[in-house]
């Protein structure tokens, strides 16, 4: 009896509290973009009141971000950039990593080696000839450019996970299938990618939030406030010089978390299955 | 072979099923679209990087050749120096602990605990959100005036006055370290847990009968056989942090008196803001050097696997 009890304070101690620890770490700033949201501005800067709650919880922040700034216009540059970045990798790195995984052609290991390279390089490195190149194709300050830039990191990516992927499923059923008059690409699409719709999901799911929180491509390339997505129009919008206005700022932050944070918990078992998969093949 | 052996009996009826029946051709035709963009915006602009950072440009000029006379006048800036400096120690200092939390935190989450894929998500949060919006609400909490981080630590008495966050040079490089370990632990963790749940049980188990103390069950199975992937995210996260970009000038813009510049914000001040693209390509490429080494290493490991 005894030993059973100093096994279970042993977990306490041992697992349960440090783990509480690095959840709270995890999750406190989310709770502060939370609550300060919800704060008028009276309470939000009273110091004296209890910060860690909410006394008189109001949409007031949400309401002037919406009348103030164009934030529907953002949301759908986000949506629109990230969702049709995300299909073109997708598209493109089913093709190469099919080619990868199933055929043998000269070139094709050096094609590996280069789309792993790729994935190694930093979007910083390069932004600012890539800048003159966006300029160069008449894309600087719109959307597109960000739609033409995106797939450079994203294509590498999405081919290195389905290679894995597609190399999973064994040969014999599109042999099979070939034998049977379906073209290689017939069987590529017929019979391999619906087996391989796990990886596909996951990877179009990444390159979806990949696109959602891209930075400095964003940055770089664009400076109309009509063309902006939300990870770079929220800290240069709605900072106006020296003036933070943080009700506005954190609830335009919720709003710009929720979407990849729902994507996500939708498909939370592809998620954690596809980064495992992605960590041991890495 | 069975499609070619098929190719060949039947007389091709198009060029486009004889395409579709070689393989190398369907390769080729296949890697195109990402070869081309990759060719167009990742080598090509880096090229041009190499070009534009021997040349004296700056915005709206196309400036003259001038050899490495911006790598010389970098060398010589104590302000770059400084930039290296601080890159350097920002890398080495996230990624450690980054390392450190991330095996323990990986090993907590390999128990048997209740709400498993809760926890695993809330873990993995702070790395999916984006990270410029995040970054944000830390900016928030390390305000001067009502950083809500100094309310707590003073609340339970771990401090007696107020810590300057982001207005001092010693305090701005610990937010920022703080921040880009929030960010990257979830990575770190997600992925050695992902190599520890490989681990077969059975090693323990015989440890266990054996008499081996949980600490050297650690060191003498778990390390070993965590070793490769520990070192394939490390290497990766050096590379990254290295570059890094959005947390430093979301926080601290690299202030206060540069004390958290670092090279990519160094380079968007230089060549974005200032206008000296020339300069500002020069200090993007000296982020080069430690990609080539994270690639031979990178190779190197996974070559031996």
């Amino acid at each position: 009896m005894r030993r059973k009890r100093l096994r279970t304070l042993q977990r306490i101690v041992g697992v349960y509290l440090p783990l509480a620890a690095f959840v709270c770490f995890a999750l406190f700033p989310f709770y502060w973009m939370l609550i300060s949201s919800f704060k008028a501005n009276p309470e939000l800067y009273n110091l004296k009141a209890n910060r860690l709650w909410i006394a008189n919880p109001t949409l007031d922040q949400f309401r002037d971000v919406f009348a103030k700034t164009a934030i529907l216009q953002w949301l759908w540059n986000s949506f629109f950039v990230s969702f049709l970045t995300s299909f073109i990798s997708m598209t493109f790195g089913v093709m190469a990593g099919y080619a990868l995984a199933r055929l043998r052609f000269p070139g094709a290991q050096t094609f590996g080696l280069a789309t792993f390279i790729t994935y190694l390089v930093p979007t910083t490195l390069i932004f600012i000839p890539l800048a003159s190149v966006v300029q160069k194709l008449g894309l600087s300050n719109s959307i597109w450019s960000l739609v033409v830039t995106y797939p450079t990191f994203l294509i590498p990516f999405c081919t290195w996970m389905l290679i894995a992927y597609f190399k999973s499923i064994p040969k014999d059923m599109e042999e099979c299938a070939m034998i049977d008059g379906c073209s290689r690409i017939g069987a590529m699409v017929r019979i391999v990618l619906p087996m391989a719709i796990p990886g596909v999901i996951f990877s179009a799911m990444f390159s979806f939030t990949l696109s959602w929180n891209e930075f400095v491509y964003a940055l770089t390339f664009i400076s109309d406030t009509t063309h902006k997505t939300m990870s770079v129009a929220v800290p240069t919008e709605l900072i106006r010089g020296d003036a933070y206005f943080w009700g506005e700022l954190m609830a335009a932050s919720l709003i710009g978390s929720v979407p990849v944070a729902l994507l996500y918990s939708f498909f939370m078992d592809y998620f954690v299955s596809g980064l495992t998969a992605g960590a041991l093949k890495g | 072979m069975a499609a070619i052996a098929h190719a060949e009996r039947l007389p091709a009826r198009s060029w486009v099923a004889r395409f579709t029946k070689s393989e190398a051709l369907t390769g080729y035709g296949l890697i195109s679209p990402a070869v081309f963009l990759m060719l167009v915006l990742l080598a090509y602009p880096f090229i041009l990087a190499v070009y534009i950072s021997l040349t004296d440009r700056v915005l709206g000029e196309p400036g003259k050749f001038i050899w490495l006379g911006n790598f010389i006048k970098l060398l010589q800036d104590s302000l770059f120096r400084q930039t290296v400096w601080n890159s350097f120690v920002y890398t080495v200092t996230t990624v450690f602990f980054k390392m450190l939390l991330g095996i323990i935190l990986a090993l907590l989450l390999n128990q048997e605990i209740p709400c498993r894929n809760l926890i695993r998500g809330a873990i993995l949060l702070p790395w999916i959100v984006p990270t410029s919006l995040s970054v944000l609400t830390w900016l928030w909490m390390f305000d001067s005036l009502f950083s809500v981080v100094n309310y707590i630590l003073l609340g339970i008495g771990l401090i007696s006055k107020k810590i300057p966050w982001l207005g001092d040079p010693f305090w701005a490089m610990v937010s920022v370290i703080i921040v880009n370990t929030w960010r990257g632990l979830p990575f770190f963790a997600v992925s050695f847990l992902a190599g520890l749940m490989t681990i077969p049980k059975e090693l323990y188990e015989a440890a266990e009968t054996d008499g081996a103390m949980r600490f050297r069950q650690f060191w003498h199975i778990t390390l070993p056989l965590l070793q490769p992937v520990i070192a394939v995210v490390v290497l990766f996260s050096t590379i990254w942090t290295f570059a890094d970009f959005q947390i430093v000038y979301i926080l601290t813009h690299g202030g206060p008196i540069n004390a958290t510049q670092i090279f990519a914000t160094m380079a968007y001040d230089v060549a974005l803001v200032a206008g000296r693209i020339g300069e500002g390509s020069a200090i993007s490429l000296f982020l080069f050097p430690a990609l080539l080494v994270v690639i031979i290493l990178m190779l190197r490991y996974l070559r031996q696997d």
